[in-house]
């Protein structure tokens, strides 16, 4: 397999999703059966994508493949592209898009069984996987944006696919807005890209940073671009203070919620800030950080207590984001987009579970009217346990693994800056983590049915909808990214499949422990060579990685485990009575059951500051503009007046009398005019002759 | 073909034509005119075909041999009532426009008679109609197809302004 | 005898063309007014073709007659319709009784 139909293929697998859309949109009304093409075209799409990776991983591991085509030039320095870029991530993150949108789609045959709309929902499917393989496959900053947008939007349909339920279409609509807000911030990073190198490639850009070419050439504005284009990350993966969204876009069907709001859309942030990644500096990185920090502590606190089944899950994924994002802010690139695709695998079968609990009980998604669903869906009970031990981080699972690097990151970064915070809060969620999942299978799955008519209706589910949760599940497992189940360090994913991308932010402005060896101390380039492929930037770096290993390693275990036996103390064998314990803490509960208040506040001021100007906007408008306005008519009726009495005598004289002129004159030449169409040809042939005999 | 019997075709041809057309404008008789219209019609073929025009030479009798004459003669037949056996036209402006006419064409003639038109030698003919062909399939393509749209626009145009009720 | 060259067609095609002429301005038939556009439109043919045999532009004048026939087709149509429409309304084909835009 060469270069030439490496590109082909994920031309192929960028363009057949938009086919599908296309068609199903179009003859959706009229074919019945069409979805049956998009599942058709998606089952490509993953076999391609499947192809692809095998491909890329076996063949051109160290290979970058680019291609570029131009779109329109607007003078010979200024072209603008259109281009692919092909490393390992790349693949990797279109396999996983891949296999998570084909399972969906498999998994929603049977969920959206009886919808009205139910084959524009395959539409809506096929043009969301369309665009965000554009965000995937692309190598410029520009076409992603593009593709961005076009997440949004499928997103927005696919939020508020049952527009007449009106919580869905405000959801919709919220989750629009907040995005916009995280995108203005992308577009200013962007353009200021875009002026400085006129180049929207993020090779061409990291070349002319490492070069020393800086935006607007000051120190001042790298970092500042790097924020700028996080906050476009802020929005789609949910960070705060932008995560509102997402606990809403929960109306969506769940299929949707699986694909877009757990495993890809979501992801897509934390892929753009690794595609960033190499422009950083230790400012920026610090702010992503802190942002994901947030982002991991506030939402799992909030998780605590929630009571619809997705909402929980919908918030374990803001937290579980924000883990990525910080990771990404100390420095363990590896592990981000490690744990971007464990997270996206078990995130998905914890939502697919979630609706075949749903589909089981009939659309009912309160978990305190469960209860005892184990008997019933032991298939789905056995999947969303693995799911959850995986998000817990128990041994054996991907997600202890990636986790667990996590953890040992911020643990290594602490050690290296003095900055512990961010492994307190680190293993503080974890334990959380650990926690409200296991509240959340409790309830559901163990003890005594609470709603026994719901209960006894309750079944498990058809092929198509089982077979996605064993798939996803068995991915959670360890081995198919290492063989030791207790570190990836020496696994394939992370030595051979990932390597640590190149840094072009200048030296100064890195963390110390990120600085390039070249320039610390003269080492031997053999010696530098060694450490190629390691998680590391520097010796410190690793140093730091390889103590920090084991202590976080089985404090991780121990939080995961104290968390689990909190909720089965709790829940299963109820020694402590919650309520009690809840009253005890009323302001605490409430506060983290009604999410931090972060709605109310955002109403009570930007949404209702937003009121207020507008109000004085239109008081200004009605009084003052309106005032001027009516005053300058008054005035000109006035003049109209006077106008009006010289028109009518002066003016209107002189053109009557030059029309009774205009009428004798024609009275006299209406001779001429018979009618007749020869008479005419007769004068026209004189006058050409006239005309001949002049010239 | 040796320049005398070119020369014989070309008068018999041209006077063929010319007198032909003569008639066509004076009869009064229309049906008559429009037999003198087809010798016309001939011989300004013939000519095509002295110019080395063999393919719209062809075109010139089919088209309007085969087709405007046979028009032409429909509409005489349905513009006049069968009994009506005396199928005449009269003329108006006769005088006017022999003055006129002899006028322009006399400045014509004189324009190109006098004016030295530049001209190539020419060789014997070759065969036109592939190569007619090749250029309006490739170079006037567009052109081509748009001919094919107003045929069709004039037949349906046609159609509708003959067929609507007066 | 002399050669017969570019200006002996041109004299067909003037004379064509004047009778053409004559026949529009002077037949009161609608449809001999036909025939005499018919003859103008042969005139500019043959002009066409004896420039295209004469000069030196490749086969392009040969194309231009063929749309002047193809055109000349349309149009006979188009006229034989209206003239028909005419016959229908006012019960003539002849023109100088077709006046009424004058009144």
């Amino acid at each position: 397999m060469t270069e030439n139909s490496i590109i082909n293929i994920s031309l192929a697998i960028l363009f057949l999703p938009l086919l599908g859309f296309a068609v199903t949109l179009l003859l959706g009304k009229k074919v019945k059966s069409i979805y049956l093409f998009e599942v058709f075209l998606i089952s490509l799409v993953l076999i391609g994508s499947i192809v692809l990776a095998f491909n890329k991983l076996s063949y051109f591991i160290d290979d970058k493949i680019v291609s570029e085509l131009e779109w329109f030039r607007l003078s010979d320095s200024l072209v603008i592209k259109l281009g692919f870029l092909l490393d390992n991530i790349t693949v990797l993150m279109l396999f996983v898009v891949a296999l998570i949108s084909a399972l969906v789609h498999y998994f929603s045959i049977a969920y959206m069984k009886g919808d009205a709309r139910y084959n524009r929902y395959f539409a809506y499917l096929g043009i969301f996987t369309f665009s965000m393989n554009g965000i995937v496959l692309t190598n410029n900053i520009l076409m992603m944006y593009i593709f961005w947008e076009l997440v949004g939007l499928s997103s927005y349909l696919l939020i508020g696919f049952w527009f007449e339920k009106k919580s869905a279409a405000d959801a919709g609509k919220k989750a629009f807005l907040v995005n916009r807000i995280g995108d203005i911030g992308m577009f200013a990073g962007i353009l200021i890209l875009f002026l400085t190198y006129n180049t929207f490639s993020f090779d061409t850009i990291f070349q002319a940073i490492g070069a020393g070419k800086l935006p607007f050439n000051s120190d001042l504005w790298l970092p500042v671009t790097g924020i700028l284009l996080f906050m476009g990350a802020t929005g789609k993966s949910a960070q705060l203070p932008l995560h509102v969204w997402l606990p809403d876009a929960m109306e969506g069907p769940t299929p949707v919620s699986a694909l877009i709001h757990a495993a890809t859309m979501v992801a897509a942030g934390v892929y753009l800030t690794i595609r960033i990644f190499g422009l950083l500096t230790a400012d920026a990185m610090m702010f992503i950080a802190v942002i994901g920090m947030l982002s991991a502590f506030i939402p799992a606190t909030i998780a605590l207590t929630q009571n619809d089944i997705k909402k929980v899950l919908a918030y374990s994924t803001v937290s579980q984001l924000g883990y990525m994002v910080m990771a990404l802010g100390v420095g363990a690139y590896k592990f981000a987009f490690f744990h971007l695709v464990t997270h996206a695998f078990f995130k998905a079968c914890l939502f697919l579970g979630s609706g075949s609990v749903i589909h089981a009980m009939h659309h009912e998604q309160d978990i305190r009217n469960m209860g005892g669903l184990k008997k019933k869906l032991p298939l789905t009970y056995t999947t969303f346990l693995i799911s959850s031990l995986a998000i817990s981080g128990i041994p054996l699972t991907s997600g202890f693994l990636s986790k667990d690097g996590i953890l040992a990151s911020t643990f290594a970064f602490g050690s290296l800056t003095g900055y512990w915070i961010f492994a307190v809060v680190g293993f503080l969620v974890a334990l959380m983590t650990a926690f409200y999942m296991f509240r959340l299978i409790i309830i559901t799955f163990h003890g005594e049915p609470r709603d026994h008519h719901k209960f006894e209706h309750a079944h498990e589910s058809p092929f198509v909808m089982a077979m996605p949760l064993a798939v996803l599940a068995t991915l959670s497992i360890f081995i198919f990214y290492t063989p030791n189940p207790f570190s990836a360090d020496q696994g394939w994913f992370l030595t051979k499949w990932i390597n640590t991308p190149e840094l072009h932010a200048p030296n100064a402005t890195r963390f110390d422990f990120m600085q390039s060896e070249v320039v610390l101390e003269t080492e031997p380039v053999a010696e530098h060579e060694s450490t190629h492929g390691e998680i590391t930037y520097s010796e410190k770096y690793t140093e730091a990685m390889h103590s920090a290993h084991y202590p976080a390693m089985f404090l991780s275990l121990f939080v995961a485990v104290l968390g689990i036996l909190t909720a089965f103390v709790f829940y299963q064998w109820k020694k402590v009575d919650v309520d009690k314990l809840a009253n005890s803490i009323k302001p605490m509960y409430n506060f983290s059951l009604n999410k931090w208040y972060f709605d109310e506040l955002y109403h009570k001021t930007f949404v209702a500051g937003l009121l207020g100007i507008s109000k004085i906007i239109y008081w200004f408008d009605a009084t003052i503009v309106d005032g001027i306005v009516n005053g300058s008519a008054e005035v000109t009726r006035r003049i109209a007046f006077f106008t009006g009495g010289f028109d009518k005598y002066v003016v209107d004289g002189l053109v009557n009398l030059m029309a009774y002129i205009s009428g004798f004159i024609g009275l006299i030449f209406r001779r001429v005019q018979t009618g007749k169409v020869q008479t005419y040809i007769v004068l026209v042939i004189f006058s050409l002759i006239i005309l001949l005999f002049l010239f | 073909m040796n320049d005398l019997t070119y020369n014989i075709i070309f008068y018999l041809f041209a006077a063929i034509t010319v007198l032909s057309a003569f008639f066509v404008v004076t009869n009064r008789n229309i049906v008559y005119s429009a037999f003198f219209l087809l010798f016309t019609f001939f011989g300004v073929a013939g000519i095509y075909v002295l110019l080395g025009a063999d393919f719209v030479a062809i075109v010139q009798l089919i088209v309007y041999v085969g087709g405007i004459l046979i028009l032409l003669l429909f509409g005489v037949m349905l513009t006049n009532k069968i009994t009506n056996v005396e199928i005449k036209s009269g003329t108006i402006n006769i005088y006017p426009a022999v003055i006129g006419v002899g006028l322009l064409s006399g400045a014509l003639l004189a324009a190109l008679i006098t004016s030295s038109w530049k001209t190539f030698p020419t060789e014997a003919p070759l065969p036109t109609t592939a190569a007619l062909g090749t250029m309006l399939l490739q170079e006037y393509a567009l052109i081509f197809e748009l001919l094919g749209i107003i045929l069709l626009i004039a037949l349906i145009g046609a159609a509708s302004i003959a067929r609507r009720e007066a | 005898m002399i050669e017969v060259g570019l200006n002996h067609f041109l004299v067909v095609s003037t004379l064509l063309f004047s009778m053409g002429i004559y026949a529009i301005v002077t037949r009161k038939n609608a449809i001999q007014v036909l025939m005499g556009v018919e003859l103008i439109l042969n005139a500019a043919n043959i002009n066409f073709i004896a420039f295209t045999r004469f000069g030196n532009f490749g086969l392009q004048g040969h194309l231009m007659a063929l749309f002047v026939i193809v055109l000349a087709a349309a149009e006979a149509a188009i006229a034989l319709a209206i003239v028909l429409n005419i016959y229908k309304t006012l019960s003539t084909v002849n023109i100088d009784e077709v006046d009424s835009l004058k009144d």
